[in-house]
């Protein structure tokens, strides 16, 4: 069995209200376990103090990978492996070289990109939701303790004073 | 949220929606039974994807001869609706990728339809050279693996390779993009469905729960596959060109091929895009999501593609005539006045005449002609792919070599089993996912709405300082001892007051920003003080307790964090 967290957690019917919480649950000194949106709310991510994600550095270095690949592929097998003439032209005809390394680019960046979000996201096919409440991805915003790290008591008057509309808890 | 509010621009969802509201309109189609409506247009797309197949399985069985192609007319219908079908598949990643990155709401509404459309345009496509080459069971050729014939590469210098490239990471992105875009709202019909139903969406899902840094990350990811499908979208198109672009035949290799087939190509999509959403909003009741502001914005982008279309006829007509080349100039007079004059003629005015009625903003706004104009242009597409192709190749330099082409049942039957795949994976596409995407509705919904958009006030909050003092029933000033906050003294305090915050309720509702102007417009040197955490703190002293305030306060420096 894997290790589960309790989660004592509130709803909120707006981001407006989800924001003003956490900006008091961070006056406050409340350690937010995470915080669940139904789409992607702009303005988060410095009130929950989340780095700046590293995934286009990552789709960088991926295309880097696929020019190389490309290029290098080409010119090894254009030149070395098994030169041919084609119309006059050197083996080593980089012009006409550029149209598929920039497509092996793209398509390096974009593999390599979608796969490590779901990576590092811990999600892929066959992989089991934990999802505190079914309402999350319809219209409730979520505010999450963790139970070891936040006391029932104070979690509960900490979503009554900012105005969630429910509280529960759950064992994941 | 502070998202910008237009006071000019309209609507793009209309019905007064609330976040619940718009799950329930747009996860609906997967979740009822099939209407009549459906079933019957499913039960035409399949037979005619059959009967392709047939046709396919003949081309296959009896070899290209059951087509008409011959020495002189070697790229026929095969190889226009090849481009045709690419064309069309060029819309959905422009409306995803490139108006993502102008940040254009009104994408939203259409981008996951486009996106679908795309990828089952691009499979259309992809069909044509593949039967193309005859020999189908030797199709691997064209990819460079190490294999036991040397090993043999392709040639890389070939433009026709480089389309195989192209295409490939053409379909490929486009449906990483697609898929990705797909996964939250999949995790909303799962957490709606029930049973086994359920278990499909969780797979579909991949465990996705809305967390605030896994959609950090999943906007990056948007942002940049974006940023990279922009250039791809445009280099797949200029490669197709390039295989007539790089070739020897007059009325090919012209410099202006790639961008007016970039142009051509959107122009094509943009009115696919039309046909289809126009149908789908009006059947599965999206009017509120697809708006006629959807439409027209959409109808701008044709009228605006469709000149570039037209003006690089025009230039390409003037060029051919200037170049006082004799090839080039027999090969325009045999496009407009040749044997198939009826394809230049019918090319000219569906491309180049017909778009510009969307100059008249009312024919813009009319759905129905929206909808005729939409399939003239791809009638309209298909044939300039026909005279750049067919036509073209129909009058060889020697007159001897002069030929004529009509296509065969098969090929007729090849091109049907297109339409048949295309909608067939289609109308699966709207039973099984929601065709509008929800997240993103949601993310515009405060700034689009059609109760917060065109200059309406928000019926919801606005937290800003209070205007108005605040005042007992007796008419006294109610007045807290601001001081007990931490950074406030009794010059600060004065000047709260002065600007009517007497009370922790009334601090607690304020904005930094206010505090901050109010402070700066005070008399007197404040810049020591930061009022970044006094709305917390009074939202605490206002509750009485001290305790906590007492708490926090030993925390902060000065009243900073």
């Amino acid at each position: 069995m894997a290790k589960t967290t309790d989660y004592i957690y509130g709803l909120y019917d707006d981001e407006v209200d989800l924001m003003d919480a956490i900006k008091v649950a961070n006056a406050e000194h409340l350690e937010i376990r995470d915080v669940f949106t139904p789409f992607p709310v702009h303005g988060l991510d410095p009130l929950l103090g989340l780095e700046e994600s590293r995934l286009h550095i990552a789709g960088f270095v991926y295309g880097g990978i696929g020019t190389l690949t490309a290029f290098l592929g080409m010119t090894w097998i254009f030149t070395k492996d098994w030169p041919i003439i084609f119309g006059g032209k050197p083996y080593w005809s980089v012009p006409a070289f550029i149209p598929i390394t920039f497509e092996l680019t793209v398509l390096f960046a974009a593999i390599g990109m979608v796969v490590s979000f779901y990576i590092v996201c811990g999600m892929g096919p066959g992989v089991q939701e934990k999802t505190l409440d079914d309402r999350i991805t319809d219209d409730k915003f979520c505010i999450a303790f963790d139970k070891s790290q936040v006391d029932e008591h104070t979690a509960n008057s900490f979503f009554k004073n900012t105005g969630a509309g429910e509280i529960n808890s759950k064992t994941l | 949220m502070s998202s910008p509010v237009s006071a000019i621009r309209p609507p793009l969802i209309t019905g007064n929606k609330s976040y619940h509201d718009i799950t329930e309109d747009l996860v609906v189609g997967t979740e009822r039974t099939p209407s009549a409506t459906w079933v019957i247009g499913f039960i035409i797309a399949v037979s005619l994807l059959g009967f392709g197949v047939f046709c396919i399985i003949w081309t296959i069985w009896h070899g290209i001869g059951t087509w008409n192609l011959n020495r002189t007319i070697g790229w026929g219908w095969d190889i226009t609706n090849f481009v045709w079908w690419v064309g069309i598949g060029h819309a959905g990643t422009l409306i995803s990728a490139i108006l993502l990155l102008f940040r254009q709401k009104w994408r939203t509404g259409v981008n996951r339809a486009a996106e679908a459309m795309t990828i089952f345009a691009v499979m259309c496509a992809g069909l044509f050279p593949l039967i193309h080459m005859g020999r189908i069971w030797m199709a691997m050729f064209i990819f460079p693996y190490v294999n036991t014939r040397g090993p043999l590469w392709p040639n890389f210098n070939s433009p026709l390779l480089w389309d195989v490239f192209a295409i490939s990471t053409y379909f490929t992105v486009s449906l990483l993009f697609w898929y990705t875009g797909l996964v939250p709202d999949f995790a909303t019909v799962r957490d709606r469905a029930k049973g086994f139903r359920r278990k499909i969406y969780s797979f579909l899902s991949f465990g996705w729960t809305g967390s605030a840094k896994h959609w950090q990350r999943w906007e990056s990811l948007s942002l940049i596959l974006a940023g990279i499908a922009t250039p791809l979208v445009l280099s797949v198109h200029t490669i197709v060109s390039f295989d007539f672009a790089t070739s020897v035949i007059p009325g090919w290799h012209t410099t202006i091929f790639p961008p007016y087939f970039v142009a051509g190509a959107i122009f094509s999509g943009f009115a696919m895009v039309q046909t289809l959403m126009i149908i789908t909003r009006k059947i599965m009741k999206l009017e509120d999501y697809i708006t006629i502001e959807h439409i027209e914005s959409m109808n701008k982008v044709i009228v605006a593609t469709g000149m570039i279309v037209g003006v690089a006829y025009l230039t390409e007509l003037f060029i051919s005539w200037y170049s006082g080349y004799v090839y080039e100039q027999f090969a325009f007079f045999n496009r407009a006045l040749g044997p198939y004059y009826w394809s230049y003629f019918g090319m000219m005015f569906c491309n180049v005449i017909s778009p510009l009625f969307f100059f008249s903003k009312k024919l813009r706004r009319n759905i129905a002609f929206t909808f005729f104009m939409s399939i003239l242009i791809n009638i309209g597409m298909w044939f300039e792919r026909f005279v750049i192709i067919a036509t073209t190749l129909a009058r060889d330099y020697l007159p001897s070599s002069w030929s004529f082409y009509v296509p065969t049942w098969v090929e007729i039957g090849i091109y049907l089993g297109t339409f048949g795949l295309f909608f067939t994976c289609y109308l699966i596409f709207v039973r099984v996912a929601p065709v509008v995407a929800i997240a993103e509705i949601k993310s515009i919904l405060k700034s689009s709405g059609d109760q917060y958009a065109g200059g309406k006030t928000p019926p919801k909050r606005e937290k800003i300082a209070p205007k108005v003092k605040a005042v007992a029933s007796t008419g006294e000033l109610i007045t807290d001892d601001l001081k007990k906050i931490e950074g406030i003294g009794p010059k600060v305090e004065q000047a709260l007051n002065a600007a009517g915050i007497s009370t922790f309720s009334q601090l607690a509702e304020a904005k930094v920003d206010a505090l901050q102007s109010i402070l700066d417009n005070a008399e007197g040197n404040f810049r020591g003080n930061s009022p970044e955490s006094w709305a917390a703190q009074a939202a605490i002293a206002d509750k009485g307790d001290w305790d906590a305030l007492k708490k926090l306060q030993d925390d902060l420096d000065g009243g900073r964090y």
